[in-house]
């Protein structure tokens, strides 16, 4: 089974064992290599969407009727993080079907919901499973979550635990007392550096047609592009989509687009600056590119709004509202200039 | 440890004291300590790092807190233009 699931790029994940009869599956505390290579290639977005386990009722270790029931995602990489961190527990999990998508952003879409957890007690009856009435739901699945609600519905009362599933087994020894620090989201610079290659494909993907269609119109080129060219160009996709997020608390300025822009033109200087970019002949191109490549990975910064953990709707929309026609503008200006060059310019020496 | 900040005054997150019943619950669901509890009473500490998640409202017995919850993600609003409908989040639907 587990060679299996290592050689298949994108499917979903059968735990062993299969559930027993009465529907609930056994799950383990210790992560196989194959779980640790399928958590690495999810990260780099290679059958990302459907990393997923079956929802419905799980048990780790012994639980009886009074152990907790822990609420969580089917997405794989959750259910993971989670079991790898029950190693002292005797509990339930119940996983809800949340398309394969983690507690957080799926409580953003509302499939980690108050409709699904109510359904899912129902489907795997777990009234006849435990005898106390509580569920212990992760705090991040809180924006899906009307807790209200699900006692009226249920007469199942929900408790909020920490962020973090390392925090659980502490939590709950500590009679399911959450300290304040549990109940922070972080953003540092390992949390950030996970989100990078997620930033970095998409990045990449553009730009592979872009460089198959300039070694054929470099032919016909009168200043065709050369290595120092594609050096400020990648640089660019760096420094937004690597680079920025990397540094993101040390780079002056709150909004993205701003510190994708300073960061973007700091490298775009620098790399013409040390291809002799700005010597005489090339300096046409130069001013393009110093339009275009800061306003890309201006750009390329403001999407990593979207993976951050405090940028607010409110916020991003009055960003945007500022950056986005002055990103246009400069990229639609440079990209005319470096045109003009390109095509009716001199060839550089 | 370094602390995000992001723009300021511009959360719509707003706390009616009055229908207040000092449950605990926004306390307890908010990942950056907006609220705080105190005489049976939320307070808002600090407003700024709030990022309208919406969970404290949605779980708010009360309604005594009110935000215009959504995803704070640029992606999500260049699809909302472009396709003239609401801002979404698609990271995670589609590839």
């Amino acid at each position: 089974m587990a060679k299996e699931c290592c050689s298949q790029t994108s499917t979903s994940t059968r735990l062993e064992p299969a559930p027993s009869k009465d529907g609930i599956t056994k799950a383990s505390t210790s992560l196989t290599t194959c779980d640790i290579f399928g958590a690495w290639k999810a990260r780099w977005g290679i059958g990302r969407t459907n990393y997923t386990v079956e929802p419905g009722l799980y048990s780790i270790g012994s639980p009886d009727g009074e152990s907790p029931v822990l609420v969580s995602a089917n997405y794989k990489l959750t259910f993971d993080v989670l079991r790898k961190n029950l190693t002292e527990l005797d509990c339930w999990l119940l996983i809800l079907d949340t398309k394969g998508v983690n507690v957080w952003c799926a409580a953003g879409e509302g499939t980690f919901g108050t409709d699904e957890l109510v359904n899912r007690i129902e489907s795997v009856r777990l009234s006849d499973v435990i005898s106390h009435r509580k569920l212990i739901l992760p705090q991040l699945g809180a924006p899906g979550i009307n807790a209200h609600e699900i006692a009226q519905r249920t007469g199942f009362s929900v408790t909020y635990g920490p962020v973090r599933a390392e925090d659980i087994q502490g939590y709950i020894t500590a009679g399911c007392n959450a300290t304040k620090e549990m109940r922070r989201v972080n953003f540092n610079f390992i949390d950030r550096l996970k989100l990078i290659p997620m930033e970095l494909v998409p990045a990449m993907k553009m730009t592979l047609p872009i460089m198959g269609a300039l070694l054929i119109t470099n032919q016909f080129a009168k200043r065709p592009f050369g290595k120092a060219d594609i050096a400020a160009y990648a640089g660019a996709i760096l420094t937004g989509s690597v680079i920025t997020p990397m540094l993101l608390p040390y780079i002056p300025g709150k909004a993205f687009s701003w510190k994708g822009w300073i960061a973007g033109l700091l490298g775009t200087v620098g790399i013409l600056g040390k291809s002799k970019g700005f010597k005489k002949g090339n300096r046409l191109m130069s001013a393009g590119q110093l339009l275009l490549f800061p306003a890309l990975s201006s750009y390329l910064a403001l999407n990593f709004t979207g993976s951050t953990t405090y940028t607010s709707p409110s916020g991003v929309k009055k960003e945007m509202e500022i950056a986005m026609p002055l990103i246009i503008a400069a990229g639609i200006a440079g990209g005319i200039i470096m045109l003009g060059s390109y095509l009716f310019g001199r060839r550089s020496k | 440890m370094t602390t995000h900040r992001y723009l300021e005054d511009v959360t719509t997150l707003a706390l009616d004291t009055d229908k207040c019943t000092g449950c605990g619950l926004c306390e307890a669901v908010c990942p950056h300590g907006v609220f705080e509890i105190s005489n049976k009473k939320a307070s808002l500490t600090d407003k700024d790092t709030c990022m309208e998640c919406g969970a404290c409202a949605l779980n708010c017995p009360t309604k005594a807190v009110t935000v215009n919850a959504g995803v704070g993600c640029a992606a999500a609003f260049i699809y909302g233009w472009l396709t003239g409908g609401e801002a979404k989040c698609g990271c995670s639907t589609s590839a």
